[in-house]
């Protein structure tokens, strides 16, 4: 058919550095992706720690005010978007194709686009400091801060556009994972067959695709405001600060579910392999992750009580935040059910889990503090706040992260991280972890305000400050040691052979690393465990699972590498830049995206065989 | 034979029997959804709230056109559903015809769209004017870039099916167009019976 249709000639089979610029590869994707946000993740931490030395004694002087508004504001915003998000995206990508035993996602292409838009998305955003100034509103944004009167520059435009890149981002990587979960399972594979951990990625998938629109909607509400002077924001004219609230909020809370539910899942994979055990009731965890999905939507004034919705609004998101705790806990006791009785190996990953449920906890509890309206009152813009998103966030999301990283490593290089380094790098992170962030509950109930660039030495908050600034370093130092950790077993870390966990799930029936198809005959489940059930299922006999004959046979044909994903996202973007500084860059960037989208319709997905070579 | 194979994608299996291009429009059609919802939530939201004295639905609106670039747009899903039934059943000459007229139908309502934009900022309602003009603009206009879209999809096919084989799969590629544009003729149909129909009727009683 149509090999005249690619804008550029299609790359065959490029190695090296094009090997991955034109990759559709899930697993080369996911490394990307992993690579990418982790150098982000680490922007953040110093982003962070630059925040904590300027606090550690009152009345410093190390940033100004100004710097200081950017740097709590952009800490946020790549923490959670260019952090935590594009993380869980890495797993999804390297481990959703592997553990339903399919070759590749359901749009290699799209994926691959994903990536990019995400990477130039996180380019958007990160660029005020370099071109005059970050948005500094706090990563929320509130109206009427953001508009041209207060937030002169060209700041909230780098979040406006930069979200909103990142946003079409998460989308299209959303849209690709539901088909993928939902149409590429290998035979036998039923829903409630498939691991929890492909559960809780379905159920974040679906909070992304209705979650992002919202706050697109608000973006580009904002935009217009500022750059055409309309009223969405502008009180004079009657508008209503407070539905930026709303609608930022009602994308805010599922994306906390978002950030959270793949965590969640990732520990649900990991308990139950070192505990030898099966997950403990596991279709409660999967209908309790459904139930988290769904509430998630019923919580978000729950951000808003100090606002003024009157004692009805507040009644009602207090109660519904307060029953989002139960599906909560409800995991949490299975989790800690599934290692009841089992014979567990306190291994790195484990580690990291364990930490994950304990630390999960304490921001659970602080949560359902939070819940209670009069209490909430008083805690709101307090340092108590802060200590709650990050028990939750970093306790919560990046130690079950830590978790994966560790207990995936294997999979994706073929070689383990060591884990005597792990377990330094384990109790540091703890102890860091605690030190930085529990002081920060006596300080807000201590009356400390948040996103103040410092404080009077007479309200006696020095000592935790200080000691919150340590735990601080000390995380920075846990970091190191993981990236020692990482680099030195690249190389040099023992092989790790096809299942070092002994493992339950489809991805540990096949090489380390997988080869390019992940599959050469795609399995037969019977049963939940896929492969746990294939080693020792049936009283030990032969591997049931995977009979040849059982499974599609045939010539493996993956798709071919493209330059057009790359391409239209880089168009996209350039047309996104434009928005900030010429309408004539954004119809050049709309201009190359649209031949590339073209190109990217024509060209087939995977060449014919015989073309090739 | 192994090439043709190949090139065939659809002799696939999936989990559900769907294929996955198909599943795709529907899942993309339920976020865009999420974005007309927060669109139309923001203009009932600020439904009557505009600063007295400005101009106000019910003396703008034009129900009469705007009835008529409805029906263009309702006729534009009817020669929708003609072009695809023409391309699953292989007739590729009557499809030409038919997603030309749907393309055109779109392209009309376009028209009227941006007649009623200009008359509207001629009798002094513009997105700057006041929150019923920024609401208005913002839904409307963001529903016609989608129409826009559709638009420029259609025409792709139609030039599409001089070069390649349109009649594959039973015709997917067409009836995720189709798909998209009978979703985008709903959500007009919201917005006319929203804005239009009871926005100007039951003005008073709304704002109560």
């Amino acid at each position: 058919m149509a090999s005249i249709a690619g804008v550029f000639r299609r790359p065959t089979h490029p190695a090296g550095v094009w090997g991955w610029i034109t990759t559709v590869d899930h697993k080369k994707i996911g490394a990307l992706y992993g690579v990418t946000a982790f150098f982000f993740f680490m922007v953040g931490g110093l982003e962070a720690l630059v925040m904590r030395i300027q606090l550690a004694r009152a009345g410093q002087d190390v940033v100004s005010p100004e710097v200081f508004s950017q740097l709590f504001t952009m800490h946020a915003l790549t923490m959670i978007f260019l952090g935590v998000m594009p993380l869980s995206a890495a797993f999804f990508n390297l481990i959703v194709p592997l553990m339903i035993g399919a070759r590749d996602v359901a749009f290699p292409r799209l994926n691959a686009f994903s990536y990019w838009l995400f990477l130039f998305g996180a380019i958007v955003l990160q660029s005020g400091w370099l071109l005059g100034g970050s948005p500094n509103t706090g990563w929320f944004a509130y109206a009427p801060l953001t508009s041209n009167s207060f937030s002169p520059g060209n700041g909230m435009e780098f979040y406006i556009v930069g979200l909103g890149v990142l946003g079409i981002s998460s989308v299209a990587a959303a849209l690709n994972f539901i088909v993928t979960i939902i149409n590429m399972r290998a035979p036998g594979m039923t829903l409630m067959r498939m691991p929890v951990f492909i559960w809780m990625t379905l159920i974040t998938s679906f909070l992304l695709i209705t979650a992002f629109p919202v706050i697109t909607v608000g973006l580009i509400e904002l935009y217009f405001d500022r750059t055409f002077g309309m009223n969405f924001f502008n009180a004079a004219a009657g508008g209503d600060v407070v539905l930026w609230q709303h609608l930022f909020w009602f994308f805010g809370h599922p994306e906390v579910y978002i950030l959270i539910l793949p965590a969640m899942g990732i520990v649900s994979e990991v308990l139950p392999t070192f505990s030898r055990k099966p997950l403990f009731g596991y279709e409660v965890v999967v209908l309790s992750g459904i139930i988290i999905g769904f509430m998630g939507w019923a919580v978000w004034s729950h951000h808003m009580f100090t606002v003024g919705l009157g004692p009805i609004a507040n009644s009602v998101f207090a109660l519904t935040t307060m029953f989002i705790a139960i599906p909560t806990g409800v995991k949490i006791f299975n989790w800690i059910a599934t290692m009841w009785g089992g014979s567990i190996s306190f291994k790195t990953p484990l580690l990291f889990s364990v930490g994950f449920i304990a630390m999960f906890i304490i921001g659970g509890l602080s949560g359902v503090m939070h819940s209670i309206a009069p209490s909430d009152a008083q805690q709101q813009d307090t340092y108590f706040v802060v200590a709650h998103i990050h028990y939750v966030l970093f306790g919560g999301s990046l130690f079950a992260i830590f978790s994966g990283i560790y207990y995936w490593f294997p999979k994706a290089t073929g070689r383990m991280l060591d884990d005597r380094i792990g377990q330094v790098n384990f109790w540091l992170t703890m102890i860091g972890f605690n030190l930085a962030f529990f002081p920060m509950h006596f300080l807000g109930l201590d009356g400390m305000p948040r996103r103040q660039y410092t404080y009077s030495s007479d309200m006696g908050w020095d000592i935790w400050n200080f000691v919150s600034t340590i735990g601080g370093l000390i995380l920075g130092v846990a970091v190191l040691v993981f990236l020692f950790n990482f680099f030195l077993s690249l190389r040099k870390g023992e092989i790790a052979g096809n299942d070092p966990w002994d493992g339950r799930t489809l991805e540990w029936s096949i090489s380390s690393p997988p080869p390019e198809y992940n599959f050469a005959t795609i399995p037969t489940v019977h049963g939940r465990d896929a492969f746990w059930e294939e080693k020792y299922g049936h009283g030990g006999k032969v591997p049931a699972g995977v009979s040849p004959e059982e499974g599609h046979q045939g010539g493996i044909h993956m798709p071919s590498p493209s330059y057009l994903p790359l391409i239209a996202s880089l168009g996209l973007s350039i047309a996104a830049y434009g928005l900030i500084y010429s309408f004539a860059v954004s119809v050049v960037g709309a201009v190359i995206a649209l031949a590339a989208i073209y190109g990217w319709a024509l060209e087939p997905a995977a060449e014919p065989a015989g073309r090739e070579s | 034979m192994h090439h043709s194979q190949a090139a065939e994608h659809a002799t696939i299996a999936t989990s559900t029997g769907i294929d996955n291009r198909k599943m795709l429009i529907w899942v993309f059609l339920g976020s865009e959804c999420m974005f007309f919802g927060s669109l139309i939530a923001t203009y009932l939201v600020y439904y009557g709230q505009s600063l007295p004295g400005t101009p106000t639905p019910g003396e703008i609106l034009d129900i009469p056109t705007t009835s008529v670039s409805t029906f263009v747009l309702l006729m534009s899903s009817l020669m929708m559903v003609l072009a695809y039934s023409s391309v699953s059943r292989g007739n590729v000459r009557n499809f030409r015809i038919w997603i030309l007229c749907t393309a055109l139908l779109g392209a009309t309502f376009l028209g009227f769209q941006v007649f009623e934009f200009t008359e509207f900022a001629r009798e002094g309602l513009t997105p700057k004017t006041n929150l019923f003009g920024t609401t208005f603009f913002t839904l409307t206009g963001f529903h016609g870039a989608h129409v826009t879209v559709g638009v420029i999809w259609l025409v792709s096919l139609f030039g599409y099916s001089f070069k390649g084989d349109l009649t594959k799969d039973g015709g997917l590629s067409v009836d995720m167009a189709a798909l998209y544009w009978h979703f985008v003729d709903i959500v007009w149909i919201v917005i006319f019976t929203v804005i239009y129909l009871i926005g100007v009727t039951n003005a008073p009683a709304l704002i109560e």
